[in-house]
């Protein structure tokens, strides 16, 4: 029943929180100072083409009906159209989004694969100079934003040593400068978690009965610790997927990757508003689900968290 | 470090200071030096209009301070004030306080600020509003886990039965105590601040040309980083120290004024 219960609960916190980023999302266009239509279409345009873009927007309906309309049309998958390209925002969205979705994932893998061994090691080596280098590198580092990373890596691996293509999508090699960039912050993250929670873990009293068992070392930590130790670095994934998600705006921008983050700048350069309000829109859902998730998963995989 | 961290701070001052007294002018163009390497003229080179980088670094440092000095400030007094009634109240006040700024949460990072910044159009007071508007959030939250955690405080509670109206008791007998939490919260915030500028107006969305801003002149390094390596490292390496700096001084008012809070 606590399950049942605990899930009913998040639910309904997800479904208010869905509600307020739509209702957010929504007002986006009206904060445009003085006329949207105006600003979006220049003055040069001619009032037929006014009104039609006002018309097609609901702009000159009453705020609630337009939130209304808004929704019924998102559940049906219409985002509107781009005022640019007059091309249906969802046709746009669906070949940007797997590209950012590509980028998060190797992003993420590169976060784990980096940070968790690094973590591990730095616990292992706790107040010896391995760990401090490690730690001094992963606090000082993933503090570092994504637009300073970025172009510092383009000019070693790609001006320099000119191994890796400088920008765009074009050779299969292309992915790995901005993953890395992207990977890199959250890799730190991770061996700060891993370090810490391993640490916490090691004295606890199960792993001194492993060890006077005489298991080895290596199954002491593989098997016994780090199991434990996993949980709240699924929590800190989970958390990071969001400055991920963002990272992707400036990334994407960087090395001209052509997911949504690019597209959300774009059309902000092309004032598209329908499409920046879309692209916001899905960048802030996907965060919100995948927040969900790690907490759903986070309670159902730890037994002791699942009867609270 | 924490000696490290003050030095390079008061190098900074002292190199904006500098620049004043010496009236370098970051905006004039000089077409014959486009994309100069340092030189003992121009200790950091010349940009691509020829300007002189080192003047366009130290005005860019001026602007994103006190863009984030005031942004820090704002955000702070809304922050706290919502998070002192969330914590004080409770109940109904605190649910719904506390789901306006879950709304804002779900947001991921800096992607809220880009949208209001993109909407509001680019200019210097827009950046400081959107930065403004997805700033509080953060100071509402540890405003409110402090403030309830310090509302049945036997002081707090003494206050009251001596028939402290609710004001007083907010700011004379609980806001004190957060003190040391919020001034190492600023700290860091101000490093934050500074990044989420430069990052708007890497995407074009901030300081708008002529005027100088790290974030832009890191876009048009990019640029030119074929041609002009030394302008990126520059930019760079400015950017790296002075976040270093405020991030370590940071640490160390955290580890002085004994403050422990996950961040």
């Amino acid at each position: 029943m606590g399950v049942c219960l605990y899930l009913i609960k998040k639910l309904s916190s997800f479904l208010t929180v869905i509600f307020g980023v739509l209702l957010l999302t929504f007002l986006l266009i009206h904060l445009v100072p003085g006329d949207p239509v105006e600003v979006m279409l220049g003055e040069s345009a001619s009032t037929a083409d006014r009104a039609a873009l006002r018309a097609d927007l609901g702009l000159n309906k009453p705020l609630i009906q337009q939130f209304g309309s808004y929704l019924s049309k998102l559940a049906r998958g219409d985002f509107g159209h781009s005022i640019h390209t007059k091309t249906p925002i969802i046709d746009l969205i669906k070949t940007r989004y797997p590209a950012t979705v590509k980028l998060a994932l190797l992003s993420l893998i590169i976060g784990l694969v980096v940070g968790v061994p690094l973590g591990i090691y730095a616990a292992l080596k706790a107040n010896h100079w391995q760990d401090f280098i490690v730690t001094i590198v992963s606090v000082r580092l993933s503090a570092m934003p994504a637009f300073w990373l970025g172009p510092m890596l383009m000019l070693i691996f790609a001006v320099w040593l000119g191994w890796l293509p400088v920008s765009g999508m074009e050779s299969s090699t292309s992915i790995i400068l901005p993953a890395v960039t992207l990977g890199f912050g959250l890799s730190a993250i991770l061996t700060r978690m891993t370090r810490t929670s391993l640490l916490e873990v090691l004295n606890d009293d199960y792993i001194r009965t492993a060890r006077a068992k005489g298991l080895s070392e290596k199954t002491v930590i593989l098997r016994h610790a780090l199991r434990a130790a996993l949980l709240p670095i699924i929590t800190i994934v989970g958390l990071q997927m969001g400055s991920l998600l963002a990272g992707t705006v400036i990334t994407e921008t960087i090395f001209s990757w052509d997911g949504i983050g690019r597209l959300l700048v774009e059309s902000i350069e092309k004032r598209d508003y329908p499409v920046t309000q879309a692209c916001v829109l899905v960048v802030a859902l996907s965060y919100v689900v995948v927040n969900l998730c790690t907490d759903v998963l986070y309670r159902l995989a730890d037994p002791r968290v699942r009867r609270v | 470090m924490k000696i490290f961290a003050y030095s390079i701070l008061g190098l900074w001052l002292i190199a904006v200071l500098a620049g004043h007294l010496f009236q370098l002018n970051p905006n004039s163009i000089d077409l014959n030096v486009i994309l100069n390497n340092p030189s003992a003229n121009r200790w950091f080179g010349s940009d691509d209009l020829g300007r002189d980088i080192l003047a366009r670094i130290l005005s860019g440092v001026e602007v994103s301070f006190f863009v984030a000095l005031i942004v820090t400030v704002i955000t702070m007094s809304v922050g706290v004030f919502v998070g002192l009634l969330a914590g004080f109240y409770g109940g109904k006040v605190d649910a719904v306080l506390m789901q306006i700024t879950d709304v804002f949460l779900a947001f991921p990072g800096i992607l809220l600020a880009i949208a209001f910044a993109a909407v509001l159009g680019p200019s210097l007071t827009n950046l400081i509003m959107a930065l403004c508007l997805t700033g509080w959030v953060s100071y509402a939250r540890l405003t409110r886990g402090q403030t309830m955690s310090l509302r049945n405080r036997q002081h707090v509670l003494a206050a009251q039965s001596l028939g402290a109206n609710v004001p007083r008791l907010l700011f004379r007998h609980i806001l004190p105590l957060l003190a040391s939490v919020l001034v190492v919260e600023a700290t860091y915030s101000l490093a934050s601040v500074m990044i989420a500028e430069a990052s708007l107006s890497f995407l074009g969305l901030g300081i708008q040309a002529p005027n100088a801003s790290w974030g832009a002149m890191l876009r048009d390094a990019v640029r030119y980083m074929l041609v002009a390596p030394h302008y990126v490292l520059i930019v760079g390496g400015c950017l790296m120290s002075l976040i270093l700096a405020i991030n370590l001084s940071g640490d160390y008012l955290r580890d002085k004024l004994d403050v422990r809070t996950e961040r």
